[in-house]
């Protein structure tokens, strides 16, 4: 499957109402269709490209500008190894080249099985927590080599950690709920002008308040 | 160090108090359970709940804005540019305006807008609705780094309580202040961390920088209206300063640099963490020893090298520890702030490989939108690449220069060196390009090159030997070069 399943499409029509222009919404439902398949199938940029209102080829550009979709198929878990400075200084660099051996892949490669698809990252903001890395973009902080071989132990036989960690795609697992009826003020900018509450004031202002 | 490997969500990141009877403005719910549910935001911390912006709404937008112009609020995401000031900019007449929330934080060594994001997002939106009401703004948008979610539900599920508590959409509070705040997120782009083009990727497209002029945001961001893009710790403080008044919030720190900083320590310190801190008074030998922050240098040792704002920041050598976190000082002094990320190095570290780790951040990280960055940043990748594997030229120093130089017109900031009787150069670089990403690859070059030199020639001049008895072996038995040798 590709296209965007029923539900998802009406979540994504939801999404795509809290834009003043629908095509501000492309990388959320980009999210959206890797989060169901796994990966950033061309049918799904497709259909991202119906909803948003412009050619497929357009969601391609801006899709593969971006780290995080994968324009074919990954492992279940992603293992991100950060090797940027302040995790490369107390072992960084180690970790993934003990990573790389126990997978028998070098980075950006994923073991024949399918599971894990390891990538070395640039810094992924936990740096008082070096060394760190991220499986499906969730932490696992200060990590030694025992620690490391444990973890990929567990993502391999599906046991133990594994359960930490959905799917690859999964974004955040609470939504904003913000349906149609919630929006207090979304059109077109050009059919926008000064907020009511806005040309109160400046007009209540004695100076005449430009309003800047 | 934690026992178990690896950490769950919210345990407590290595963190006190600030100095002595100084507040937490921006971290006094990190370490409070459930700090992050609009319950205990009203009821925990230095001020109550969303009372800022209560007391927001009783004044004019202009004087909203005026009191964030009178508290010198600086910008907390690099640039440290007075937010007040930058609100000012939008053109009078001009509608709809937007306001931005930058979440982007992905500057290597940064690590304060995620806590902020996941420990106390309602604090986040109280200061985005506070920016929104001084502006007009139509709406907000809070752009979420990708590789973020626990940060994302945080602020997803902030929102969805305060839409139903009538903190956020129509009839804020019970006024007619009204105005929509979206959660939006990346994708995995450090470019987009630069306001313009994360004004690119809010539009759905590739995150490229604009020109400036005629792109300055304030005039034509967004859909090209008018645009504030702010960052995540500028906002958060917005609650603590209307609740408490300017008096108190200019009290903290300095004139010039008054409130405090969240302060990222990371790498070779005993106790790493994210230190909220006085600006101004504290110095960095105060972080790195002060057992109330870093604690010392890990294992006794002496420090090399650290770096004071983040990857993009020149670094800075023993000479500079009794600098004050200052923005203007550290300036002067060739370097900057920057982010609030402090790295630092103890003797032990490869000046080469950690100039290498941090150029070759930057050479993945170009969009590829202007040629000296594009082509400059990897061709910097590749010369360090080859050194670092033994096969550098006698040239490659000079080369790296040479490169550095076309990005970036010297004379580049770099920091005072007095073995060599060199005067600092001071902040900001010089560019050839669109957006300063390229010219902060030059950053790790000049501060390595000349502070290093001899790290990098020993790396060129010695080949790595092989051992006599391997040699002598491979001549006795099976020749490795094939027959006759």
């Amino acid at each position: 499957m590709a296209r965007l399943t029923p539900d998802n499409e009406l979540l994504a029509r939801r999404i795509v109402a809290r834009y003043p222009e629908p095509k501000s919404a492309t990388i959320p439902l980009c999210h959206l269709s890797q989060e169901q398949d796994g990966w950033l199938t061309e049918e799904g940029m497709a259909h991202v490209a119906e909803l948003v209102g412009c050619t497929p080829a357009e969601v391609l550009g801006t899709a593969s500008f971006y780290e995080m979709f994968k324009l074919h198929p990954v492992g279940r878990y992603c293992l991100n190894i950060c090797t940027n400075i302040s995790c490369r200084i107390v072992g960084g660099a180690d970790l993934l080249a003990r990573a790389e051996e126990r997978l028998g892949v070098r980075a950006g490669g994923t073991t024949a099985d399918g599971t894990i698809t390891l990538e070395d990252v640039e810094c992924i903001a936990a740096c008082t927590e070096a060394p760190a890395l991220q499986v499906n973009y969730r932490y696992v902080e200060r990590v030694d080599e025992a620690a490391l071989d444990a973890l990929i132990d567990d993502l391999r036989s599906g046991s133990g950690r594994a359960a930490e960690f959905p799917p690859h795609g999964t974004l955040g697992l609470v939504r904003q709920e913000l349906g149609a009826d919630d929006l207090a003020n979304v059109s077109p900018p050009e059919d926008q002008d000064v907020p009511g509450w806005f040309a109160r004031h400046a007009e209540a202002a004695a100076d005449g308040g430009s309003g800047s | 160090m934690s026992d178990a490997p690896g950490t769950p969500l919210d345990a407590p990141v290595e963190r006190t108090g600030s100095a002595g009877d100084a507040p937490l403005v921006v971290s006094s719910r990190f370490d409070v359970a459930d700090g992050h549910t609009l319950d205990v935001y009203r009821t925990s911390g230095s001020y109550p709940g969303y009372s800022g912006l209560a007391e927001a709404l009783r004044s004019t937008p202009d004087q909203v804005r005026e009191t964030v112009v009178a508290a010198t609020l600086l910008g907390r995401g690099g640039a440290g540019f007075p937010a007040g000031v930058k609100w000012g900019f939008c053109p009078p007449g001009v509608w709809p305006r937007y306001l931005v929330v930058n979440g982007d934080e992905s500057e290597p060594g940064t690590f304060k807008d995620r806590l902020l994001m996941e420990r106390d997002p309602h604090q986040l939106v109280e200061g985005a609705l506070i920016a929104a009401y001084a502006l007009g703004a139509a709406q907000v948008f809070l752009y979420v780094r990708g590789e973020m979610p626990h940060a994302q539900e945080r602020i997803a599920a902030a929102l969805n309580e305060a839409l139903e508590a009538g903190l956020v959409g129509r009839n804020i509070m019970g006024s007619d202040f009204s105005v929509d705040v979206v959660l939006h997120w990346g994708a995995g782009a450090y470019i987009v961390g630069e306001e313009t083009a994360l004004i690119e990727s809010l539009e759905g497209n590739r995150g490229m920088p604009r020109l400036k002029p005629p792109y300055f945001p304030a005039a034509k961001g967004l859909y090209l209206r008018p645009t504030i893009v702010n960052n995540v710790e500028t906002l958060a403080n917005l609650p603590w300063l209307f609740h408490h008044g300017v008096d108190a919030y200019t009290s903290v720190g300095t004139e010039t640099s008054p409130g405090t900083r969240l302060i990222a320590l990371s790498g070779h310190v005993r106790r790493p963490g994210v230190y909220e801190v006085p600006q101004g008074t504290t110095t960095f030998r105060d972080l790195f020893e002060d057992d109330r922050y870093g604690g010392g240098i890990r294992d006794g040792r002496a420090l090399k090298m650290f770096i004071p704002g983040g990857a993009s920041a020149p670094w800075f050598f023993p000479e500079q520890v009794d600098l004050p976190l200052e923005g203007r000082t550290v300036g002067g002094a060739g370097s900057m702030l920057g982010s609030g990320a402090v790295v630092v190095m103890d003797e032990t570290t490869d000046a080469v490989e950690a100039c290498y780790s941090l150029v070759r951040f930057f050479a993945r990280e170009s969009c590829g939108k202007c040629t000296p960055c594009r082509e400059g940043t990897t061709w910097e990748e590749k010369i360090l690449e080859r050194i670092l594997e033994g096969h550098g030229r006698p040239s490659d120093i000079d080369l790296l220069l040479d490169v550095a130089d076309n990005i970036s017109p010297g004379p580049y900031p770099v920091a005072a060196d007095p073995s060599q009787g060199l005067d600092a150069v001071p902040f900001p670089p010089r560019q050839t390009t669109i957006c300063p990403l390229g010219p902060s690859s030059v950053a790790p070059i000049t501060s390595a090159i000349r502070r290093f030199r001899h790290e990098f020639e020993a790396r060129i001049t010695r080949r790595d030997p092989i051992p006599v008895a391997v040699a002598a072996e491979s001549v006795a038995g099976e020749p490795v070069g094939g027959p006759g040798v």
